[in-house]
C-alpha cells in the first residue's frame, strides 16, 4: 500500500492532522465503542478511572451551565426587591434546596477529582490512582452530607 | 458448564456493505475460550469468518477483540465469565479490515522512530542498569494487540492521539537510557501525545501484559515537566512490582 509516511520511518517529518486523519481512515470503517463523546461516558464493564473520567466531563459541563444560571439568576436584581424576594421564596422549597446540594455535589467530585488528576497526572503517585479516587470520594461523601444537613437545616 | 451458548460476531466485508451481526449457537464446556468458540464457528458453521489468532496463550497479542463491550485476548477470554449471548466485536478505533481482523498498521504507525524492539537485556552482559530501576521489564511485554487503544475513550473521539502504548513505549526507552532522549521528549512533548491523555486508566485496565501504559505516560508526564530544569537527573522509572492501587 502506497501511503506517506506518517513519522514511523521519518521522524522529522510533520504530516499534520489532516493527513494524519485522511490516512488512518482510508483503510477502512472505525468501529468505536460507542458513538462519538458517547464513549466517554459509557462506563459499563469499565474501572474506576473511567468512571472518575466521566463524571468529571459530566459534572464540569453542570458547572457550566450553573455559571450562566447563576448569572441568570442574579439579574432578577434587575427587577427590584420585590422579584428578588419573590425568587428567594422559591429558591427556598426543598426541590430547590435539593438542587443546592446537587451541586455542592457537582463541586466537590469536580475540585476532588482534579486534584487526584493532578497528583496522578504529575507522576508522583501514578499507581495509587484508585485509591486516591475512593479516598477522595468518602471525603467529598462527608462534606456532602455536612452541607445536606446544613442546607436542609437552615431552611427549617 | 456444559451445553450451548449464543456467539454474536461481527461481521464486515467490505464488497458486501455495511458492517452486520451473526448469530450462532456454540458447544461450550467448562473453560471453553471465546478463540476456542470462534474456531468452532469457523469450522463447523461457517468458514468465511475472519478472525486473527497464533499462539493460543496470550503471548502473540493477535487474538484481541472486544467481548461484550469489554476488550480482552480471546484466546484467555472465558466463555463462562459471560453472562447471555456472548458478543464479539473487533477492537475499537482500528479500521475493520474485515469480520474481527483489522489493521495494525495505524496502530504501528504510532510508535516514534525508531521503534527498536528491547529485548532480553536481563541477557546482555553488561547491560546498563541504572540506579533507580529496580529491575529490567523487557518491552517484549508490550504485546502490541492493540488493546489499550480499543479501550481508550480518547482515541475513541480523536484518531490523531498517538495512544498509550506508543507513549509507554516512549516512557520505556526513556527509562532504559535508549534511543534518542531529546528526540523522544520533542515527540512526547504535543497536544496529541502525552497531553492528550486524560488518565482514564482504560489502558492499563486493558493491558493484558501488566505494561500498564497509564502509568507510563504519568511518569512520561513527570520527565516533560522536569525538562530543561534538570536535563542530567535519572529518568522515572516506575517499580516493577508495585501493585497498581
Amino acid at each position: 500500500m502506497n501511503e506517506p509516511d506518517l513519522g514511523a520511518t521519518d521522524p522529522d517529518r510533520d504530516p499534520g492532522v489532516e493527513e494524519i486523519l485522511r490516512v488512518r481512515r482510508q483503510r477502512g470503517p472505525v468501529e468505536r465503542s460507542a458513538p462519538g463523546p458517547v464513549a466517554w461516558f459509557d462506563v459499563r464493564r469499565r474501572g474506576t478511572g473511567h468512571f472518575a473520567f466521566s463524571l468529571n466531563r459530566i459534572t464540569g459541563l453542570g458547572l457550566v451551565f450553573y455559571l450562566y444560571l447563576h448569572l441568570a439568576v442574579l439579574s432578577q436584581l434587575l427587577g427590584g426587591a420585590d422579584a428578588w424576594n419573590s425568587f428567594l421564596q422559591t429558591a427556598t422549597t426543598p426541590l430547590f434546596l435539593g438542587l443546592d446540594v446537587l451541586l455542592v455535589f457537582g463541586l466537590l467530585a469536580h475540585g476532588l477529582n482534579g486534584l487526584r488528576l493532578a497528583l496522578v497526572g504529575s507522576g508522583y503517585v501514578p499507581n495509587r490512582q484508585k485509591a486516591l479516587f475512593w479516598s477522595l470520594a468518602t471525603f467529598g461523601a462527608i462534606i456532602l452530607l455536612y452541607s445536606a444537613i446544613h442546607v436542609f437545616g437552615a431552611d427549617g | 458448564m456444559n451445553g450451548t451458548r449464543r456467539f454474536r460476531v461481527h461481521r464486515f466485508d467490505r464488497d458486501a456493505g455495511p458492517a452486520t451481526t451473526q448469530e450462532f449457537e456454540v458447544p461450550v464446556g467448562e473453560g471453553t475460550t471465546v478463540l476456542e468458540a470462534l474456531r468452532w464457528i469457523q469450522l463447523h458453521r461457517d468458514p468465511t469468518l475472519s478472525l486473527r489468532h497464533s499462539c493460543f496463550h496470550a503471548s502473540c497479542g493477535t487474538c484481541g477483540v472486544r467481548v461484550n463491550g469489554k476488550e480482552g485476548l480471546a484466546c484467555v477470554t472465558p466463555v463462562e465469565r459471560e453472562g447471555g449471548t456472548v458478543s464479539v466485536e473487533p477492537i475499537a478505533n482500528l479500521p475493520v479490515l474485515t469480520d474481527l481482523v483489522v489493521d495494525m498498521a495505524p496502530f504501528v504507525e504510532r510508535f516514534p522512530a525508531p521503534h527498536p524492539i528491547v529485548r532480553g537485556s536481563e541477557f546482555i552482559p553488561g547491560a546498563q542498569t541504572p540506579d533507580d530501576v529496580e529491575e529490567y521489564m523487557r518491552f517484549e511485554d508490550c504485546i502490541e494487540c492493540g488493546l489499550c487503544l480499543s479501550a481508550c475513550p480518547v482515541a475513541a473521539t480523536d484518531d490523531t492521539y498517538v495512544g498509550p502504548a506508543a507513549l509507554a513505549y516512549a516512557q520505556r526507552m526513556l527509562e532504559d537510557d535508549r534511543g534518542d532522549r531529546e528526540a523522544l521528549l520533542d515527540w512526547a512533548d504535543k497536544d496529541n501525545a502525552a497531553w492528550r491523555c486524560h488518565a482514564a486508566f482504560e489502558c492499563t485496565e486493558a493491558c493484558p501484559s501488566d505494561v500498564r501504559p497509564a502509568q507510563r505516560i504519568m511518569a512520561l508526564r513527570k520527565e516533560l515537566r522536569g525538562r530543561g530544569k534538570a536535563s542530567e537527573r535519572a529518568t522515572t522509572s516506575l517499580p516493577a512490582t508495585e501493585e497498581v492501587g
